[in-house]
């Protein structure tokens, strides 16, 4: 029975499943590209998970066509409102991430995080002797 | 007098149009307008909390007139207003403490884009404390994520690129579980309003339905909102972030980001989900488990710092520790005080900001522990200042640390199970607050040894011939006194009160809360 349910949901499962994935990429890859691909992956699982949840078998977007003024006619038009707003955030944030990678890599010329800390150190040796 | 009802709205809107307007103007022009709006929004918060205190309820302002279920709304209660006032006022004495760093420290074209990040900040925060709907909520946080990510790197070296770089990946991950936790409430309620949600939660409770996909909501949404605010196993990003930041930057994001994501997290159990429901979740452990622990290692970790800087951002680890255990005591006392801290540690953890900037000017720049000896004794004020914010961080009487510590402990001896081990961690963050604090402190009044004068002679190179064994203060040393910063000596003139009326007189601020947050339900 759970796994009927799981089935009939297949779309709110790969939406999590995507999830995990972006989520896992962005916390443990070292490249800062691959960072930003895992945030796009899991911000873009978030908008597969709503849309799934506002859409209802057999009806249409919500414009009025035709006159058809019935409720019953069309899909809940708020989780894709919510979408398009989660898009422009998305793209506000990857914009800034990637102007930072980009500034990163001009001063270090690697875009793995943990060679930026051994470089860092070596750039700034004075401040790193002082520390330890 | 409805009029007033408007204000929450207008001094959003103001400081979100201000930011634009920055963009325009240079630098000089951009500050003062910066200035004037915080004031501004700091004046109709004030107007507000005295509105809703003379009615005893909170108000709702619709957006654009559309009614309850599909509209927009800002609500006004109590703690609302009293949260922004109080965020409004450490803004412009964060602003005004750091005035000459950011002159320095930020080049002349660009100031002005510093001024458009703390508009937007300004703007996301009161948002974030005044909105009604929990999407808008999302939308704000990460506006504020965006504005102190550039509030960071702003000052070009090479850490804050990668301390923005690490706080961003950290931020977003935070977000993330946010975001999927709204999603998943709305599914669960279909509404977005938090007072909609809430009675829709009940109901589902009240059936037992849906359960399970409520708590792996509500644990969604204190993850990320943990995450977002540097609970203690995801703090990692923080102490660069802080500590090499200019001091503004550093002493805003330490009171006031953090504080915003909190006060969304108080908001979400009392008002979205219901305390009842919140407590009866086994999250709150979680949470008091992880405050616990980051009370106790944020203090371990700030003892090993040898950086003033970095240390009093570790401190901040071991200071959110203690927010997060009062909301894991599961008891309305221990919301209060949570609250209490997070108003107090606002304070006192800007003016330590603040005031080690002050010490570390007086001692050639330097940061670390070994260069500080005496800069209390050259910079008399900020010495003071660094004093009366580690007493209060301690938890001495008079200042405001000790009355959180005591509204904490008093929290936690109403709880049969968790009693014991809050009050230990109490005492034992204590003691380790005392000991990096006070170790500081001494420094700073110890004289300067003439061992000291001849290493830092010896290591700049080039000992001088001949010369053998000269006694010369250490390059940089000097004496500044209050005429010479006025606009960072007033700050920490203001802080210093700020904390002793805390520490004082706390009783109405209490009273205040615990009416707003009865408002709340």
């Amino acid at each position: 029975m759970n796994l009927g349910n799981l089935i009939r949901n297949y779309g709110e499962a790969v939406a999590m499943i995507l999830f995990g994935i972006g989520f896992s990429n962005l916390l443990l890859q070292k490249n800062l590209i691959k960072k930003i691909i895992g945030l796009n992956i899991m911000d873009t699982a978030t908008y597969l998970f709503l849309a799934m949840k506002g859409y209802i078998d057999g009806r249409k977007a919500p414009v009025v066509v035709d006159g058809v003024q019935s409720v019953e006619a069309y899909v809940n038009p708020i989780p894709s409102g919510l979408v398009l707003t989660g898009i422009v955030v998305s793209v506000s944030v990857t914009a800034l991430m990637l102007s930072l990678t980009i500034r990163l890599y001009r001063r270090y010329h690697t875009l793995d995080l943990d060679e930026i800390t051994t470089r860092r150190e070596e750039l700034y040796p004075f401040e790193q002797k002082r520390v330890n | 007098m409805d009029f007033i009802r408007n204000l929450p709205f207008f001094s959003i809107v103001l400081s979100l149009f201000s930011g634009p307007l920055s963009s325009i103007l240079g630098g000089k022009w951009a500050k003062r307008v910066n200035s004037v709006v915080i004031g501004l929004c700091g004046a109709m918060s004030v107007a507000v909390l005295w509105y809703v205190c003379r009615t005893g309820e909170a108000f709702v302002y619709t957006m654009g007139h559309f009614p309850a279920p599909w509209g927009n709304e800002i609500r006004a209660g109590i703690l609302e207003a009293l949260m922004a006032v109080i965020f409004c006022a450490i803004m412009l004495l964060c602003m005004l403490g750091g005035a000459r760093e950011r002159e320095v420290e930020i080049e002349a074209s660009r100031q002005n884009l510093y001024y458009i990040m703390v508009d937007l900040l300004l703007c996301s925060l009161l948002a974030l404390i005044y909105t009604n709907d929990l999407f808008t909520a999302y939308v704000f946080v990460e506006i504020n994520t965006i504005s102190a990510c550039g509030l960071i790197m702003i000052r070009r070296n090479g850490r804050t690129i990668e301390a923005a770089a690490r706080y961003m990946i950290m931020s977003l991950l935070g977000s993330g579980l946010l975001l999927l936790g709204l999603c998943f409430l709305y599914d669960l309620t279909g509404h977005l309003l938090m007072s909609h949600i809430r009675e829709s939660v009940h109901a589902l409770v009240a059936g037992g339905m849906y359960q399970r996909p409520l708590l792996v909501a509500i644990c969604l949404m204190c993850v990320g909102l943990a995450i977002k605010s540097a609970l203690f196993p995801f703090h990692n990003w923080l102490p660069d972030a802080y500590g090499y930041s200019t001091v503004s930057s550093a002493a805003i994001l330490s009171s006031l980001v953090s504080k915003g994501y909190i006060f969304l997290l108080v908001k979400i159990f009392c008002r979205v989900i219901g305390f009842d429901v919140f407590r009866g979740s086994k999250v709150i452990h979680v949470l008091f488990v992880f405050g616990i622990a980051g009370m106790i290692m944020g203090s371990v970790d700030a003892i090993r710092e040898k950086d003033i800087r970095r240390m009093i951002a570790y401190s901040s680890v071991a200071q959110i520790g203690y927010i997060y255990m009062g909301f894991g005591l599961g008891t309305m006392e221990g919301v209060i005080a949570s609250i209490y801290h997070v108003i107090c540690h606002a304070a006192t953890k800007s003016l330590l900001f603040v005031a080690a900037s002050g010490i570390t000017d007086a001692s050639g720049g330097s940061r670390y522990f070994k260069d500080l000896n005496g800069a209390g004794r050259r910079n008399t004020l900020a010495g003071i200042a660094f004093t009366v914010g580690s007493l209060s961080m301690v938890g001495v009487p008079m200042f405001a640390g000790f009355i959180s510590k005591l509204f904490f402990s008093q929290a936690a001896v109403g709880h049969e199970i968790k009693m014991l081990p809050t009050l230990i961690a109490l005492a034992i963050s204590t003691v380790l607050n005392a000991v990096y604090f006070m170790k500081t402190v001494i420094r700073i009044y110890s004289p300067v040894k003439i061992t000291d004068l001849e290493e830092k002679h010896t290591e700049r190179g080039e000992p001088e011939k001949g010369m053998g064994k000269v006694i010369r203060p250490p390059e940089g040393y000097k004496e500044i006194t209050i005429w010479q910063q006025p606009a960072k000596a007033a700050s920490m003139i203001l802080f210093i009160l700020l904390n002793i009326l805390l520490g004082l007189n706390s009783e109405p601020l209490i009273g205040l809360i615990e009416r707003g947050l009865r408002m709340f339900s």
